[in-house]
């Protein structure tokens, strides 16, 4: 029965090839940690990539709970802590989350500076993850606004300064993510908006770009 | 994409581990005509990796089980709080006070230092051009790096101990150890334990005063409303909080704002100078805390 469906949709769409290449591509000795324990660095990537995934995955059960408004948001994040049955926990693991796919990030990107392994073909492929490493920092940063709390507050009254003081864009890029002028109601929408929404969107897309990459010009050689 | 054995192409990949191009069914390759102890990403290698990351996933559980995630007090723009980016933000917030990245040289703080060296992080393939892979036969790229790697964690560690200095001259405690003790203080007590802000509705003082008929009477409710949560004017629940009785008289007398004088108007409806003043004294009255 499976057969018969995956047949029918084969003949019409011929996804063989797409995914035999994913299963079937060859993993070369000097990146598997089974044969030499130092190439656990080549993991960073892979890691970050299951980290990422967390971070949606707990993200979208946060937002079953957690309302975007100055009067309710922190109210919704203390419930959703206190509360709500394993809240505390899909929280945790967003907050922790969210500090280990930088830390694990920063490691895959120095394996991949240290290593060499930007040069060319592969210069695409770094601009793009960097890039990715870029929205990572904006989704940590717009995500630390929205439990609302007098750290999130004071915090990104002080980062809207800062967009401030950059000559001709800083003011127009201050106001147009603080929504007005001063850090309230709209901010937290806003900030709300592009952390969930804008950022999400352009990161995955960034990471598909990412992995047709690694696919098409295979894992740098051994040193 | 194919890569055979006779390569006249370009680019030739070291440990090519990309797969043939074949035509229609691609059967598993014979991991024998590679060299080295390759194997396949599905299965074999992926469930290596899932053995990774299931190390990496009780890492976080045991993380997230043991320090919860701080929560502090409501954002309120009077508090005294010292402000503080995450973690690895913190680097860039120090870089951003030192003399010659602050104040008059903000704009080498902000473009020149960090646009450089961001800007040629993300252009780095382009800079570092040769062939060399090896960090050690490239001086200045690794070099570059490690020195940026000391400013970060020497720029991060200042920015910590400076923060944990400030507090404890200041006499802070961090809001989210804070807020866990006052909850579990008014737990022990049976109090709601919750920090956010309750919004509570302010109730009409001496409903039954004949003033609130006057009020009526007078056309007051026409933009104040019958329940005084306003209409077209604003809410006069709690009124008495901001206003005394002479300032209510003041501006039914004057007007203020968009509301025009309102003395002629009430006398028109019948209400005598005894009357306004009773109203105002019942208006003045209107006070959110009892």
């Amino acid at each position: 029965m499976f057969k018969n469906v995956y047949n029918w949709i084969d003949e019409r769409l011929d996804i063989t090839p797409i995914w035999r290449d994913v299963a079937d591509h060859e993993v070369p000795e000097h990146v598997n940690p089974a044969h030499h324990f130092s190439a656990f660095v080549y993991c960073f990537g892979g890691l970050t990539f299951f980290i990422t995934v967390i971070q949606i995955l707990s993200g979208m059960f946060l937002t079953m709970y957690y309302v975007p408004d100055i009067i309710n948001a922190y109210a919704s994040v203390e419930y959703l802590q206190t509360k709500v049955a394993f809240g505390q926990i899909v929280r945790g693991m967003h907050h922790w989350g969210a500090s280990l796919v930088i830390v694990m990030m920063f490691l895959h990107t120095m394996r991949v500076f240290f290593t060499g392994s930007y040069k060319a073909p592969r210069e695409m492929n770094w601009v793009v993850g960097m890039l990715i490493f870029f929205v990572m920092l904006g989704l940590g940063l717009t995500g630390y606004l929205l439990p609302w709390d007098n750290k999130a507050y004071f915090a990104t009254k002080v980062t809207l300064e800062i967009a401030n003081s950059v000559p001709v864009m800083g003011p127009v890029l201050k106001e147009l993510m603080q929504g007005g002028t001063i850090v309230g109601a709209e901010t937290l929408t806003r900030f709300f908006a592009l952390h969930v929404f804008f950022l999400p969107a352009v990161l995955l897309i960034l990471l598909v770009g990412h992995f047709i990459m690694i696919r098409r010009q295979g894992i740098s050689g051994p040193l | 994409m194919a890569h055979g054995d006779n390569s006249k192409e370009k680019i030739v990949y070291v440990g090519d581990s990309r797969v043939r191009r074949g035509s229609g069914f691609i059967t598993p390759p014979d991991y024998t005509a590679y060299p080295g102890k390759s194997e396949a990403f599905i299965p074999n290698f992926l469930l290596k990796e899932w053995m990774v990351g299931v190390v990496v996933l009780v890492g976080i559980l045991v993380l997230t089980i043991s320090e919860p995630a701080p929560l502090g007090f409501p954002a309120n723009a009077n508090a005294t709080v010292i402000p503080i980016p995450d973690w690895y933000f913190l680097f860039l917030y120090q870089y951003l006070k030192l003399p010659y990245a602050s104040g008059d040289y903000i704009v080498l703080g902000t473009l020149g230092v960090t646009g450089v060296a961001f800007g040629s992080l993300l252009l780095a393939p382009f800079l570092d051009t040769g062939r060399e892979r090896r960090f050690y036969r490239r001086p200045i790229a690794s070099s570059l790096m490690f020195l940026s790697l000391i400013a970060i964690v020497y720029l991060t560690n200042t920015a910590w101990t400076e923060y944990k200095h400030e507090m404890a001259e200041t006499g802070q405690i961090p809001e989210d150890v804070q807020r866990e003790e006052k909850a579990a203080e008014n737990k022990a007590k049976g109090l709601p334990t919750t920090s956010a802000v309750q919004a509570k509705e302010i109730a009409i003082v001496d409903k039954d005063d004949p003033a609130m008929a006057l009020f009526k009477q007078a056309t007051c409710v026409t933009c104040h409303a019958v329940d005084m949560k306003g209409a077209g004017g604003p809410s006069l629940r709690g009124v008495g909080d901001t206003h005394d009785k002479e300032a209510i008289l003041a501006i039914i007398k004057n007007g203020q704002g968009q509301m025009p004088p309102m003395q002629d108007t009430a006398m028109a409806a019948g209400l005598s100078e005894q009357d306004i003043d009773s109203l105002a004294t019942w208006l003045a009255k209107q006070k959110s805390e009892q």
